[in-house]
């Protein structure tokens, strides 16, 4: 007979020792039948947003239908984002292992009937080879998962992020009990400095070196010491520390905990961004069970260590991704960013001793405490080790998140992981790095991703989006978008960027509209190059990156822009025209229905016209034809 | 303002300990319980905390998600994160404008639409994204907006014309 289930009805346990932890997970794991059937539904942001409740649901009731629900306990369990999020809802069947796409609420009878009954695959459902056609059945066979190293993402998706027993049935907390049973602060700090670990927010400043900093400043200040997470996560197109705060929060807050270990901090802040309400509630649960298990709060693990943590949430400002605004906003202050002639280790949260690292980093803290410095050293390449997680979004087949060693070609991630751009096609450039970052072009496909690469190219690491442009995207439309982005979030406190940033983005309005000149472009770069020298913080300091990695280049598609007057990605509405292909037109008057201004005519089944004059360019007439006949000129 | 208002802002005043630190925590609440912040309300957060109405005025005109007016009956936000733009969110934006009759971030003379746009939802799988009334839609087009605004009209319609008859 099949034992009784463990989580979540296992009643609260107060952990003693460190070494009360293994025992709890042996007995967690020995409570548990490995054979018997789970049907995990994928609740990343994508799959969510893609219709997976309902598809969860659906099993439920495909479940009480079957009447095999007395059976399955949990039956249907919701886990974080699994990664591939652009064929979400994504669901797999344990024990074997099959992995479902795009699956819709209609779905879920014919997978219980066969593939939790009778174990059989429903190959309609599966990921086809891309070059064969042929189902794949489970991650291992997905090119997508096969050729990624899953260690920081390694329980999302498998987990159920609110449930603690599950999280340590995986290993949670495994790194703090090592810790505290056999290892001194300063050994921890050590090992972190062996790691050779870099913080994962963008500058890939030494984690070690950051603690150690802070020791040094503790020396001469005495504590309290701070601990923070920074979970403000900006980047327009990264989603990891959101997809790692939700679908594993207890590795961000063991990673924390270790931290406090290592630094003697008895207060620990995490600041996570407002838009990530998943991510905050899951968060306080896992800090909620933390505490009753012993982990978090007074006397962890009966060692006498005390930490505990609160959560602040962001209110909407970019620019408190930068470490003093951040704390002034922890504070209850506007964000504003100070010069940092005293850095934050030194002088941080509440003016005291503060070690503040990004989400991504604290999570990769138990690992390299659990595993070893030196091992996690061994990973990726000498100066950037371990593993990098990245957002692949834009014009990329598979879009979702990626876990790669440090110094992986940018191409094995865009084309081999990624299927690169739809139709099989060269992709035109990668943007890395956010806002901050640059535009790497197809011919340094072989680029290392790693930070001091990247940083060689003209482009940075950044928290980890990677945005895949195909010959659709233009540059000049993109670095003016970059640039509006971070004209709105510049606190204005210092003028390089209050008024540069405008001052770049009006130049580029003019390119956009054919206005200009070569000239022009050399004022462009004097300009981002005074703003990078002149910043107050790095919001401003990073900001002309995209405009000069395009300049470098994409110089001649800023040329067509500037001299001939023509926007060769068909993207800036100044310089494009839409027109209408009479051989291919039916006259089934659709667009001219649908156009807003009224200005497509034409008889009924004749060619259309467009009236260039009065058109806006909103590119309705061209979403509204069936058969192609709308293009750009 | 309402005797049932001034109690819910009292409620939420009590949930936090009155030092300045919990400025935006209470300026948050505030704003997810009535969709703004009102001016009463404001003060009392100011009494509460003792930060003076200037500060607590700087810090709710810095930070994005604190409102000042009130919002209208829904909210229309469309997602401008790099891959949303890259697949058309600007235009989705500018065709909203166009037919709502208001600017991004404001909202109708009639209170109904509020239009707003977000840096990231972290959904870039499903880009353009486009969030009414909390739902979100994935691959969003101008076609599927206007019908989506359709059967919204349609709803509100069918809901005046109940009221009317009850």
């Amino acid at each position: 007979m099949r034992k009784e289930s463990a989580a979540p009805a296992m009643a609260p346990f107060r952990l003693n020792a460190p070494g009360d932890l293994e025992t709890l997970r042996n007995k967690i794991i020995e409570s548990r039948d490995p054979n018997r059937p789970e049907i995990v539904v994928c609740h990343g942001n994508g799959c969510l947003a893609s219709g997976a409740p309902k598809v969860a649901e659906a099993f439920k009731a495909a479940l009480a239908e079957t009447g095999i629900n007395a059976k399955l306990m949990p039956g249907v369990k919701t886990t974080g984002c699994q990664g591939l999020c652009s064929k979400g809802p994504l669901v797999q069947i344990r024990p074997q292992g099959y992995f479902y796409e795009r699956v819709q609420p209609k779905d879920a009878l014919e997978i219980v009937e066969k593939s939790v009954m009778a174990g059989e695959p429903v190959e309609r459902l599966m990921h086809k080879d891309p070059e064969t056609g042929k189902p794949l059945y489970t991650e291992e066979e997905i090119p997508f998962y096969s050729l990624q190293e899953r260690l920081v993402l390694r329980r999302i998706g498998k987990i159920d992020p609110t449930d603690i027993s599950d999280a340590i049935a995986e290993g949670a907390y495994a790194g703090l009990a090592k810790a505290l049973h056999s290892m001194t602060p300063e050994e921890v700090v050590r090992e972190v400095e062996k790691s050779g670990l870099r913080g994962r927010g963008g500058a890939g400043f030494p984690t070690g070196r950051k603690w150690r900093s802070a020791l040094s400043a503790i020396e001469k200040k005495g504590r309290p010491v701070y601990v923070v997470v920074n979970g403000d996560e900006g980047d327009p197109g990264a989603f990891m520390d959101g997809a790692i705060m939700e679908g594993d929060p207890h590795s961000v807050l063991e990673g924390l905990i270790l931290g406090a270990y290592a630094l003697g901090a008895e207060q620990g802040y995490l600041y996570v961004r407002a838009e990530y309400p998943v991510a905050i509630r899951h968060l306080e649960m896992a800090m909620a069970q933390a505490r009753e298990y012993g982990l978090l709060g007074e006397n962890i693990l009966g060692t006498g260590f005390k930490f505990d943590a609160r959560i602040n949430r962001g209110a909407g400002a970019f620019v408190c991704g930068e470490s003093t605004a951040l704390f002034t906003s922890i504070e209850g202050k506007p964000g504003n960013p100070r010069p940092k002639y005293v850095r934050s280790v030194e002088e941080g949260l509440w003016g005291r001793p503060t070690v503040l690292n990004n989400v991504e980093t604290w999570a990769n803290i138990p690992l390299v405490l659990g595993r070893g410095g030196q091992w996690y050293a061994s990973l990726g390449v000498p100066h950037s080790t371990g593993t990098k997680v990245f957002c692949l979004v834009g014009k990329v087949d598979n879009v979702g998140l990626v876990e790669v060693p440090m110094g992986t070609p940018m191409d094995r991630i865009v084309t081999d992981i990624g299927g690169g751009v739809s139709g099989g096609k060269p992709f035109k450039a990668v943007q890395t790095g956010g806002p901050s970052g640059g535009c790497l072009p197809y011919s340094l496909k072989d680029t290392p991703v790693d930070f001091d690469s990247l940083t060689k190219a003209g482009s940075m690491m950044g928290s980890g989006a990677m945005i895949v442009m195909d010959e659709h995207d233009c540059v000049v439309d993109l670095g003016r978008y970059f640039l509006k982005f971070l004209e709105e979030e510049s606190c204005g406190k210092c003028l390089p960027c209050r008024l540069g940033l405008t001052r770049m983005r009006e130049i580029l309005d003019g390119f956009s509209r054919g206005e200009g000149s070569e000239a022009d472009i050399a004022d462009l770069t004097s300009l981002a190059e005074a703003l990078k020298d002149g910043a107050l913080c790095a919001l401003g300091g990073s900001a002309p990156n995209p405009v000069l990695t395009t300049i470098r280049y994409f110089r001649d598609e800023y040329l067509a822009h500037v001299s001939d007057h023509k926007c060769p990605a068909g993207v800036c509405k100044h310089l494009i025209v839409y027109a209408i292909d009479p051989e291919k037109c039916t006259g089934c008057g659709a667009c001219a229905k649908n156009c807003p201004v009224e200005c497509v005519t034409g008889e009924k089944k004749e060619p259309h016209v467009i009236d260039a004059a009065a058109c806006l360019r909103c590119g309705i007439c061209k979403e509204t034809c069936k058969f192609d006949a709308i293009f750009i000129e | 303002m309402s005797v049932c208002a001034t109690a819910e802002i009292e409620d939420i005043i009590d949930r936090y300990p009155g030092r300045p630190e919990y400025l935006i925590f209470l300026l948050q609440d505030i704003q997810s319980s009535f969709g703004y912040i009102s001016q009463e309300s404001m003060r009392r957060v100011c009494d509460r905390t003792g930060v003076p109405l200037t500060r607590a005025y700087s810090v709710a005109t810095f930070y994005q998600s604190f409102r000042l007016d009130p919002k209208g009956e829904h909210e229309i936000k469309v997602c401008l994160g790099t891959a949303c733009h890259l697949k058309g969110g600007q235009r989705l934006v500018e065709d909203l404008e166009r037919r709502l009759g208001v600017a991004a971030g404001e909202t109708s003379g009639d209170m109904r639409f509020t239009l707003d746009t977000v840096n990231c939802l972290g959904a870039c799988a499903i880009s353009p994204v486009v969030v009414m009334d909390e739902e979100y839609y994935p691959n969003m087009t101008a076609r599927k907006l206007e019908k989506q605004l359709k059967a919204l009209n349609a709803a509100d319609a069918a809901q005046a014309k109940e009221a009317g008859n009850a």
